[in-house]
């Protein structure tokens, strides 16, 4: 049965570069795909646009292009990536510079846009999933909202015969089913094939989570090799059987146990499983090692895609000023707790404004509570920190400067002072009709 | 026995909702974590930590357990005051969980 090979060559904005040209050398893939939108990442974009026109993609897609396009272009390997955030054109421009720069004349990047729907939500009042509040109470503070669309318009884009493939707000596992759909040509109804398509994308999107990354547990479950992780291949079969593997020699693991754990990273009802193009259900799925690093996925399908598609709404929620200090040595704790007690009172004394407030120790409770710490005896060193919600930024800087100052005014031997003060930009969720979501193709050529 | 000797664990967060996956190391414990790991032993465990419903999904086909904790976040990860916003750590506090050695395995 003919098979496709599908490599992720990242699973976040700020991924390492080199495990993804490795991929593309020596991975004898079909396909590289970088998912590097994060919920919030789209809205930040949006406002990085907002001050320049040109702006607004992601970071490392200069670094990125640059490093994988002539491998790509000599190997024939399709690249698809949503790393257009909130200006996909301008991301197609960008590329087609470096293909020029690089002399990979008639190379063919492709824009998909149509996921910014903010014209809407201003538009028509909609529900908030979250908080179940009006996105009209938003008013002003509303920064972007962004439809996940679904593999049509990439495979669109692949129809086309694009290169590479760019996208903004799209469900990060398209990004990985569209190729299938494309090659295999499933059609846009067959839920059970779409539902295998989603395990595909859901496991190789975030990329060296399946290959031993956010895994190794030294003693309980060790993983060889996380300096040079290598990135995910999914060998994908017709019918939609998965092959999870990586590149021979690079580091890492693909194991039944990394396998299952991905796949229910970020999961709810496994049963039903929200898609643009599917309603997935893993529910069924079963996983086995078959040979080293190689481990088959099957049994995942799915049912009728609902009407609405989530719409990701970013707005300035509030400010967040932030403070930590250290203390080490006999009584570091009691120290600790000393400084937290004088910012409290500081910033009671001072009238600063602020909505929540949050008193941690580094070391004792700052994860998970004071609970289940106690007993665990003393740290040699603690690190106090203070954060707190606020209106405005300048009240937010007051924090972290009632941090500072305990250097000459705080407990003995406080060091290592830092603060901040950032604009919070948060995101909630809103389900939008299809009909209102209208995803275009644009190809640019080198 | 603490859940760790026992199974493996990841933490996912969206929104203000985290799921925290029990997967059973040898499949032929799935059975006894079903019994032991339940919606409310997991649901005291973090009293101070999630402040909304939890639900289990069971998977035996890969021996594994799926708990989704609602208002577990601080109120979500792009505006929580939390040093671990995601709740990343969440599954390691998780695998402390004890296990009662008088169940039946």
């Amino acid at each position: 049965m003919r098979t496709i090979r599908i490599g992720a060559g990242a699973g976040y904005s700020g991924d390492r570069i080199e495990p993804a040209v490795e991929l593309a050398e020596r991975g004898d893939i079909d396909y590289l795909v970088f998912e590097c939108l994060a919920e919030r990442t789209i809205a930040l974009a949006q406002q990085a646009k907002m001050k320049n026109p040109a702006a607004g993609y992601d970071p490392l897609l200069a670094a990125r292009m640059t490093a994988v396009l002539p491998i790509c272009r000599a190997k024939r390997i399709k690249i698809v990536t949503n790393m257009g955030a909130a200006n996909p054109e301008a991301a197609a421009e960008k590329t087609v510079e470096i293909a020029r720069k690089l002399g990979l004349a008639g190379l063919k990047v492709a824009a998909v846009t149509g996921d910014d729907v903010v014209a809407a939500i201003r538009e028509t009042p909609r529900r908030l999933e979250e908080t179940g509040t009006s996105t009209t109470d938003l008013g002003n503070r509303l920064v972007s909202a962004n439809a996940y669309v679904g593999a049509a318009p990439i495979v669109e884009a692949l129809a086309k015969g694009a290169d590479v493939v760019i996208t903004g707000r799209a469900a990060d596992p398209a990004l990985f089913m569209a190729p299938l759909i494309r090659e295999f040509g499933w059609a846009m109804d067959d839920w059970d094939r779409l539902g295998k398509g989603t395990v595909v994308g859901h496991l190789l999107e975030c990329a060296g989570q399946v290959t031993g990354g956010y895994f190794a547990d030294p003693g309980v479950k060790d993983v060889g090799g996380l300096g040079r992780l290598g990135f995910p291949i999914g060998e994908v079969s017709e019918d939609g059987t998965l092959v999870v593997t990586k590149v021979g020699g690079s580091g890492g693991q693909v194991t039944a146990q990394t396998v299952k754990e991905q796949l229910l990273y970020e999961l709810h009802d496994p049963a039903t499983y929200f898609q643009p193009d599917v309603i997935a259900d893993f529910s069924q799925v079963e996983v086995a090692e078959i040979g080293p690093d190689r481990v088959r996925v099957t049994g995942g399908t799915g049912r009728a895609r609902s009407d609405t598609l989530k719409v990701s709404v970013g707005y300035i929620d509030s400010y967040i000023g932030e403070g930590q200090i250290s203390y080490a040595g006999p009584g570091a704790v009691a120290r600790g707790r000393l400084a937290l007690d004088i910012v409290r009172e500081r910033l009671a004394l001072m009238a600063v404004k602020t909505s929540e407030l949050r008193f941690d120790l580094i070391g004792i409770d700052a994860l998970h509570g004071a609970a289940r710490s106690a007993g665990a005896g003393e740290p040699w060193e603690v690190r106090a920190r203070i954060a707190g919600r606020t209106d405005t930024l300048a009240e937010a800087v007051r924090i972290g400067n009632e941090v500072e100052t305990l250097y000459t005014n705080g407990p003995a031997g406080g060091g290592g002072a830092v603060k901040s003060a950032r604009e919070i930009v948060a995101v909630q969720s809103v389900l939008l009709p299809r009909a209102l979501v209208g995803a275009s193709v644009q190809i640019l050529e080198a | 026995m603490k859940l760790r000797e026992l199974a493996h664990s990841r933490t996912g967060d969206k929104g203000n909702i985290s799921n925290i996956s029990v997967i059973a190391f040898d499949p032929a414990n799935y059975e006894r974590l079903r019994r032991s790991v339940t919606v409310e032993r997991v649901k005291a465990h973090f009293v101070d930590i999630v402040k909304g419903e939890v639900v289990r999904y069971e998977l035996p086909r890969i021996a594994a357990l799926n708990f989704v904790m609602h208002d577990a976040l601080g109120g979500g990860v792009t505006r929580s005051l939390a040093l671990d916003a995601h709740g990343k750590s969440l599954s390691s506090a998780l695998l402390d969980l004890d296990i009662p050695d008088d169940e039946p395995a």
